[in-house]
């Protein structure tokens, strides 16, 4: 909070979102701290979804009501998107709300759509790792096994990929010498390329076009490219349209974890 | 309504590498507690999965109430209730909550759940227990809790995968007791799988010995046992002090003996149509013999079952190796299957 007076001295437009990109030198930002520990809440609610019922020896009574197997499955997916969307949205609630008794400035209609789109991201976000925690619940038989797998995806793509990621490009475009020079652009958007495979980092791309209005682009802009540009800040419906394809890709990972551990439950022996 | 619950046709589920169950082609009728005896891994299991459509058989079908197992599975799961060997209960919730919850999954209504659930309670006398978390039950309660929770959609069939594993003698009672009561009182159809037979034995109205997914034996048990007996194979194992060529051919003499072979020890293995204990014995005695084993063999079912469980635990091709034990599960085989 401290931190948002500096802030706003450069700028004055847009104060309500820095409450969720401002951090401080030890405290992260929302947004931040939703992109890096928020995998973890989604891996906790999904990691033991089918393994617990196993081990408990209640899956095995479970299937054998008459239900249909995959209400099973569905029902683990849809508790825990709920309780997703539900932790999220109350805690941007939370913060909106301490930051509008703290500042007294409310906010303008476009922040609170730029907000709700946010959280949306979040919720997405989480849900996919909740969907890859429940598909590694699906197929280990210990719950221990699947939550480990998760955790080392997890602080990989999280931390790990952005090396990864240059090392490759470095690699496969080298930047010294001479040639260098050329293959500055490929370079970069090889590495932009292979980092937008991490969820962590097609959420922190997309949170930070939509909460902050200046982002005008997220690949490489050209100086010819940018002249004669009107130097404003972006409407939502552009910045919507910037973010589009990961919130697309998100929800596809997501609903392809949930395909995955479907076609496996369904054809799994439900032995004790 | 045809008078055959569950029928089996050619029920067949084969694994990579094993077949589990091999054409199974099984009859259960109506109202009858059935025993499915079997060693571990001889595929009781299995076929207690594709009755309940939780696994698809290989080739086969089978069916319950007249409904296919493996394409009508919620039809067969709202008539079967089925108790698993480890069966396992919402550790966080309590007794009466985890039938609460079977009840509306079973789709009945509230009142009629809570009702129920009481009476099913009282039933297995867990009344006291009901409000505590099932986290704290015993392995015995539990296992009450499962014959409760089995019975909260009225099932016509009741499947039981080793129920009575892990449970102290007191708790065993009560449990066939339960068991009976379910069958008599109720009229339902239950399906028992186990290898323990002692407790089976008690409760069963057939059985059928299953060893390596083939049904090997299957009858009343008074039936398996005369059965043996008619067939007139006695084998008598037989060690005296000090034994001797003389005795041996008294005994080789004697009317009804087959052969009389000497094994290690002076162990002499008598095979006979009668039972000729009382002549042995008295031979024994004239010519001043100290009787040191004199077993009889075969005619008891539970040593039928003994081997039958021991021989599914070496590899078939030794069958016919095995001296009297193979010959007996080769002669087995040839008079129970038409049983």
């Amino acid at each position: 909070m401290s931190n948002l007076a500096e802030n706003m001295t450069e700028d004055t437009e847009f104060v309500f979102l820095k409450l969720f990109t401002t951090g401080s030198g030890s405290v992260y930002s929302f947004a931040t701290f939703l992109a890096f520990l928020g995998p973890l809440a989604g891996i906790t609610l999904g990691f033991d979804a089918v393994t617990s019922e196993r081990s408990q020896g209640t899956l095995n009574r479970l299937a054998s009501q008459p239900i249909y197997r995959d209400s099973i499955l569905n029902a683990k997916f849809l508790a825990g998107t709920a309780v997703i969307f539900l932790l999220v949205f109350v805690l941007g609630g939370y913060i909106s709300g301490v930051g509008l008794i703290r500042l007294g400035i409310p906010p303008s209609f476009e922040e609170v759509l730029r907000v709700l789109v946010f959280l949306l991201l979040a919720g997405v976000y989480l849900s996919v790792w909740m969907a890859l925690a429940v598909i590694l619940s699906v197929v280990c038989r210990h719950a221990a096994t699947a939550a480990l797998i998760c955790i080392s995806v997890w602080l990989f793509l999280s931390l790990f990929m952005s090396l990864v990621a240059s090392g490759i490009a470095n690699a496969v475009y080298p930047l010294d010498g001479f040639a260098g020079l050329m293959n500055v652009e490929s370079n970069y958007n090889l590495t932009l390329a292979l980092n937008r495979i991490s969820p962590y980092y097609l959420f922190s791309e997309a949170a930070s076009t939509i909460l902050n209005p200046n982002v005008r682009s997220i690949g490489v802009v050209t100086a010819s490219q940018a002249s004669g540009a009107v130097a404003s800040s972006l409407p939502l419906e552009q910045s919507l349209l910037l973010i589009w394809p990961h919130l697309v890709v998100m929800i596809a990972l997501a609903l392809l974890g949930f395909a995955a551990a479907y076609v496996v439950f369904m054809r799994q022996e439900l032995r004790a | 309504m045809e008078d055959v619950m569950i029928r089996t046709t050619g029920l067949t589920k084969a694994y990579e590498s094993v077949v589990a169950v091999d054409h199974l082609d099984l009859e259960i009728r109506r109202g009858e507690v059935f025993g499915l005896l079997g060693p571990n891994g001889a595929g009781k299991t299995t076929t207690t999965l594709m009755l309940l459509g939780l696994t698809e058989p290989t080739s086969g079908e089978a069916k319950i109430d007249g409904y296919d197992c493996t394409r009508n599975p919620i039809a067969i799961k709202s008539i079967v209730g089925y108790l698993p060997d480890q069966v396992g209960f919402y550790p966080d919730l309590t007794g009466r909550e985890n039938l609460r919850f079977t009840g509306a999954l079973n789709g009945l209504p509230e009142a009629y759940c809570e009702e129920r659930a009481k009476r099913l309670l009282e039933r297995v006398g867990l009344t006291e227990a009901a409000d505590r978390k099932t986290g704290e039950y015993s392995r015995g309660m539990k296992q009450r809790l499962g014959i409760a929770d089995v019975l909260m959609k009225d099932p016509k069939v009741i499947i039981m995968d080793e129920p009575t594993l892990g449970i102290d003698p007191e708790g065993m009672r009560e449990l066939i007791s339960l068991i009976r009561d379910l069958s008599v009182e109720d009229g339902r159809t239950i399906l028992i799988s186990s290898h323990q037979l002692h407790q089976v034995q008690q409760i069963c109205d057939r059985v059928g010995i299953f060893v390596k997914g083939k049904l090997i034996a299957c009858g009343h048990i008074e039936e398996l046992g005369r059965q043996l007996e008619n067939e007139g194979r006695y084998l008598l194992t037989l060690q005296a002090d000090p034994g001797g060529e003389k005795l041996k051919n008294a005994i080789a003499s004697l009317e009804s003996v087959r052969s009389v072979e000497e094994g290690a020890g002076g162990v002499l293995r008598i095979d006979s149509s009668a039972d000729i204990r009382p002549q042995v014995t008295a031979l024994l005695s004239k010519y001043g013999q100290t009787t040191l084993l004199l077993r009889q063999e075969g005619g008891d079912l539970d040593e039928i079952y003994h081997r039958f469980f021991e021989k599914a635990g070496e590899p078939n091709e030794h069958g016919g190796s095995q001296g009297k034990t193979g010959k007996l599960r080769s002669f087995l085989q040839t008079k129970f299957h038409k049983a």
